[in-house]
């Protein structure tokens, strides 16, 4: 039902003022205008006034509005006020119980492997054991537990497979024949985007705009963008302001101020009671052991141990994984996710709920893992790091594990890439499909990581840069579409799926805004 | 007569892969040693022999080889520390504005070796230094050995008991020089990352030594220590966390063999900027190219600068946690053992720009040339120094050649064409 567009800003505007009531800004807030009482510029006269002016003087409104952005970032508009809770999640049924039959099936994966290697999912540590995990805080890397019998709980392979046997069963063929003729592997009639519409969308990216990853190289002078560049983004920062700061993004972050421009636009600040709840989450990890923590060990193990530029983080990714699995704020993010999070019980506490241990669902370790690790290029602070990591799971990166018709999700970002790459590149996508290599059995593994682990540091930094600034994952299709685009010469030649992979092995030394710029604006449509 | 119009000749005494495929990749032809020879890979052992009274012989015009016969003056630990003293001491003494010292007497712009002492011939001064911090570590190394053999760490005076009594007896019993020890004052903040130690390997080749003219390997690395980093007392024992030298980490249980605990100096580079800041990055790099430069001039004087001579060094950098880059040792024969694929990538490509480098064209080679290679064959190298193009440029270099005096430093990126690109502080 079409909802009055006043009537749902007043429903948005009431619910981000309910949840701002209940966060530590408001009573920061109710203290500064106490405080500011006893200032001489407050007249008892004027006094809402004053205040007002006050707040906005010392910097107190600006972070108010950061605030209030963020959760208008995060938080999808109300649909309906009579729309049940489902439906906020995921307005289609049929996503939402595909979504729920992995859940189950990953469940019962985890379940199946504490039985066979009589492990609960979770267990109260003995004390001896919490004192030396204390101890080895900050070095987990060098541990080597006997993690051979821990399988990982699924491969990219599988979700792919899940994704690609969706189907609207309210859809007949027939009906669109636009769809119809679809050649990829996903078969739902999502809407997605075509060109144009994305060069709308992403027209900071054109070709006569400044960007940092191509404008900002050795051979163009500095005073032709970058100096400028540098200092607005110097600016946005001494303002403190987040939309300001999306907006600058979109062009790129210099490496110096990058850290701190994430910072502002995720409303990350590091507050005490941030570094309280961290250290809460540290203690829950020393006292209580979980299955999910072998699992976690084994695919940082995997990954980043053996990644030429993540090694080096190693110890960091186990502190911080294994304390996001404990964490249940995240359990908000599942309002507005399609996913519902498993619950376990420590062992012998079945049904108590403060023994409850959620799981973070459909976690593809491998992925999270991958998506922890740039962050550490940017921040050494632990409970900042986390923070970050955690804002970015639940603005992001929880919509590449999960099943939903989000424009962001995963089904979404498939379809559009199939999509982009048949309407634009026909000839490659036909060859590809004849030799058994659908593009999107390449390319699924780089978007379901964000390109983590595939591009060099410096350019996924870019990438993200921009999924930032536009709020969106929608471009990490468009990078795989332009990487085909780029290597197209040489995928054309290629007769098998093995070939075809190996043309596309290495990207580590692509430029993703160059390639970006010129698949959006520069190929002939 | 010989034949010029012919291939080149070559001979090496060290058998490795990225050494041997660059020779067959330029249609060279494998001689042996007592034939005609144009260009010969050498070990050090080889280099001292060809120059050596009993059993030198002079080189031809169109005889190249890898080392400086006296490159020990920078190589040997001791040696390189009693360079740069001498040197210091000299500016010292003509007023030069670079040995310019601070309220502790301590150099403004040449403080960049940990203090060292000889051993056993130092002690006593080594003695009165200890005792003025006596909680401080120090690290004793064997002049003569490489690959971090030998190398072990004290903080207590009976630790090298030894070498008091040695220093007590007669200095002419002296020991032979393969016994001889440097003590240096251990670098115990070293900038982490991670948690985890490292050292900066980076490639300077250079081609003569007066006028001097030195070229840096863009791609550097850092060597990770496997184990995490600990100051605590109880670990010095523990080379794994100690020592970056890949041939001890590679012995440790935590070492991996797809990236060997190395990181491009790239990755450095950004991950300082993105943590630090430009500006401090900048002038961190700024100062390791500041560093070997003034090394290579401290040893300039006393180098054999033979023409059929060049010589690619391995500079071996420590950063500590105020970014101050600190020189621990220069290697003649760094290694070219791959221990991982990127590493062998990256090791042939430095020995294939090397040759471009010191042999021009890949043509029998006349030592007479002036080696000025054109910019076009440099590769991954970028010129660190030029001495003669320095001085073409106009009056005192050496005044306006201080770090972090210029303004607008940017760093190593070339902004105009031809020019040296890393001497932002000219």
């Amino acid at each position: 039902a079409m909802l009055d567009p006043d009537r749902g800003l007043s429903l948005t505007i009431a619910r981000v003022v309910q949840r701002l009531q209940a966060s530590s800004l408001h009573s920061q807030l109710e203290r500064q205008a106490r405080v500011s009482l006893h200032k001489p510029e407050i007249k008892l006269e004027s006094l809402k006034e004053d205040i007002k002016d006050f707040l906005k003087t010392s910097g107190w409104e600006k972070k108010l509005q950061n605030a209030v952005y963020s959760e208008l970032s995060v938080f999808p508009s109300p649909c309906h006020p009579a729309a049940p809770p489902e439906h906020i999640k995921e307005p289609l049924a049929y996503m939402r119980k595909a979504q729920g039959s992995w859940e189950k099936r990953i469940l019962k994966s985890l379940n199946s492997m504490c039985t066979e290697l009589n492990i609960p999912l979770a267990q109260k540590r003995p004390v001896n054991e919490q004192k030396e995990l204390l101890n080895k805080w900050n070095e987990m890397g060098t541990d080597e537990p006997d993690l051979s019998l821990f399988r990982p709980v699924y491969a990219p392979k599988d979700f792919l497979e899940v994704l690609m046997n969706l189907r609207n069963p309210n859809y007949e063929n027939g009906d669109q024949p636009s769809f119809r003729n679809h050649l990829g592997l996903i078969q739902v009639p999502l809407k997605v985007k075509d060109i144009p519409e994305l060069k709308e969308d992403f027209s900071e990216l054109g070709l006569n705009i400044g960007q940092l990853g191509i404008d900002d190289s050795a051979q163009v002078p500095p005073e032709f963008f970058e100096n400028e560049h540098v200092h607005v983004g110097q600016k946005v920062l001494a303002e403190q302001d987040s939309a300001a700061a999306q907006q600058y993004v979109r062009q790129g972050c210099p490496t110096a101020l990058r850290a701190d421009l994430w910072a502002l636009i995720l409303n990350i600040s590091n507050q005490p009671e941030d570094i309280l709840y961290y250290e809460q989450l540290k203690s829950n990890v020393i006292q209580h052991d979980l299955l999910v923590d072998s699992l976690i060990y084994k695919d940082v193990k995997l990954t980043a141990s053996n990644d030429d530029y993540y090694f080096v983080f190693e110890d960091y990714l186990y502190q911080v994984l294994l304390c996001f699995s404990r964490d249940t704020s995240v359990l908000e993010h599942f309002a507005y996710s399609s996913a519902t999070p498993p619950k376990s019980y420590i062992r012998g506490k079945l049904g108590m709920e403060e023994y409850a241990v959620f799981y973070p669902p459909n976690v593809k370790y491998n992925s999270f893992i991958l998506s922890v690790a740039p962050l550490c290029f940017l921040y050494h602070e632990p409970s900042k790091l986390y923070q970050i990591f955690r804002e970015m799971y639940v603005r992001f990166f929880f919509r590449l594990h999960s099943i939903s018709s989000h424009p962001s999700g995963i089904v979404s970002l498939c379809l559009l890439f199939e999509t982009l790459l048949q309407t634009h590149l026909p000839q490659l996508f036909y060859h590809l499909r004849e030799i058994g290599a659908q593009p999107l059995r390449i390319s699924f593994k780089w978007m379901v990581r964000a390109f983590s682990g595939y591009l060099a540091t410096d350019q996924l930094l870019l990438l993200w840069d921009r999924i930032l600034g536009y709020n969106s994952l929608e471009i990490l299709a468009v990078l795989a579409a332009a990487v085909f685009a780029f290597r197209a010469v040489n995928l054309m030649e290629v007769t098998s799926l093995a070939a075809a992979e190996a043309v596309l092995a290495d990207l580590s030394t692509l430029k993703v805004m160059p390639l970006l710029q010129i698949f959006l604006f520069a190929t002939v449509t | 007569f010989r034949i010029m119009a012919g291939k080149v000749k070559w001979v090496t005494d060290i058998e490795k892969s990225v050494l041997i495929n660059n020779f067959e990749k330029r249609g060279w032809i494998q001689v042996a040693e007592n034939e005609d020879w144009n260009f010969y890979w050498m070990s050090v052992q080889t280099i001292r022999n060809v120059f050596s009274v009993e059993t030198g012989y002079r080189l031809s015009d169109d005889q190249i080889v890898n080392h400086f016969p006296n490159h020990y003056e920078l190589t040997r630990k001791d040696l390189m520390v009693k360079n740069i003293k001498r040197y210091r001491k000299e500016l010292e003494k003509e007023g030069s504005p670079l040995a310019e010292k601070d309220e502790n007497g301590k150099y403004i712009y040449l403080d960049f070796v940990p203090v060292t002492f000889m051993l056993p011939a130092d002690y006593n001064l080594f003695v009165e230094e200890f005792r003025k911090n006596p909680s401080s570590t120090w690290i004793m190394k064997p002049c003569g050995k490489a690959q971090g053999k030998g190398i072990f760490l004290i903080n207590k005076l009976s630790q090298i008991k030894k070498w008091s009594r040695d220093s007590k007896t007669s200095s002419f019993v002296s020991q032979s020089s393969k016994e001889a020890y440097v003590i240096s004052l251990y670098i115990n903040n070293p900038l982490l990352i991670g948690g985890k130690k490292f050292d900066l390997r980076l490639y300077v080749l250079v081609s003569t030594y007066r006028p001097l003219r030195c070229y840096m390997y863009k791609l550097g690395f850092c060597r990770f220590c496997t184990v995490k980093y600990t100051p605590s007392t109880s670990e010095l024992d523990n080379m794994f966390v100690h020592l970056t030298n890949v041939a001890i980490q590679k012995h440790g249980d935590d070492y991996n063999h797809i990236h060997g605990g190395k990181w491009t100096v790239s990755n450095l580079r950004l991950y300082l900027e993105s943590t630090r800041g430009k500006e401090v990055t900048n002038k961190l790099f700024d100062e390791i190219h500041w560093i070997i430069v003034q090394s290579l001039k401290a040893v300039a004087p006393v180098m054999n600068n033979d023409k059929h001579c060049f010589e690619c060094y391995g500079y071996d950098i420590i950063i500590d946690d105020k970014l101050k880059p600190w020189l621990i040792e220069v290697n003649a024969s760094p290694s070219l053992t791959s221990s991982t694929a990127n590493d062998r990538i990256l090791k042939y490509n430095l020995i294939n720009d090397t040759l471009n480098i010191a042999v021009p064209n890949g043509e029998i080679p006349d030592c007479k040339w002036n080696k000025s290679p054109p910019k076009e064959v440099l590769g991954n190298y970028e010129v660190l120094y030029d001495e003669e193009m320095a001085q073409s440029d106009g009056a005192d270099r050496d005044l306006r050649s201080r770090p972090g005096q210029s303004p607008g430093v940017k760093g190593s990126r070339a902004r105009e064409s031809g020019k040296p690109v890393l001497t932002t502080w000219k």
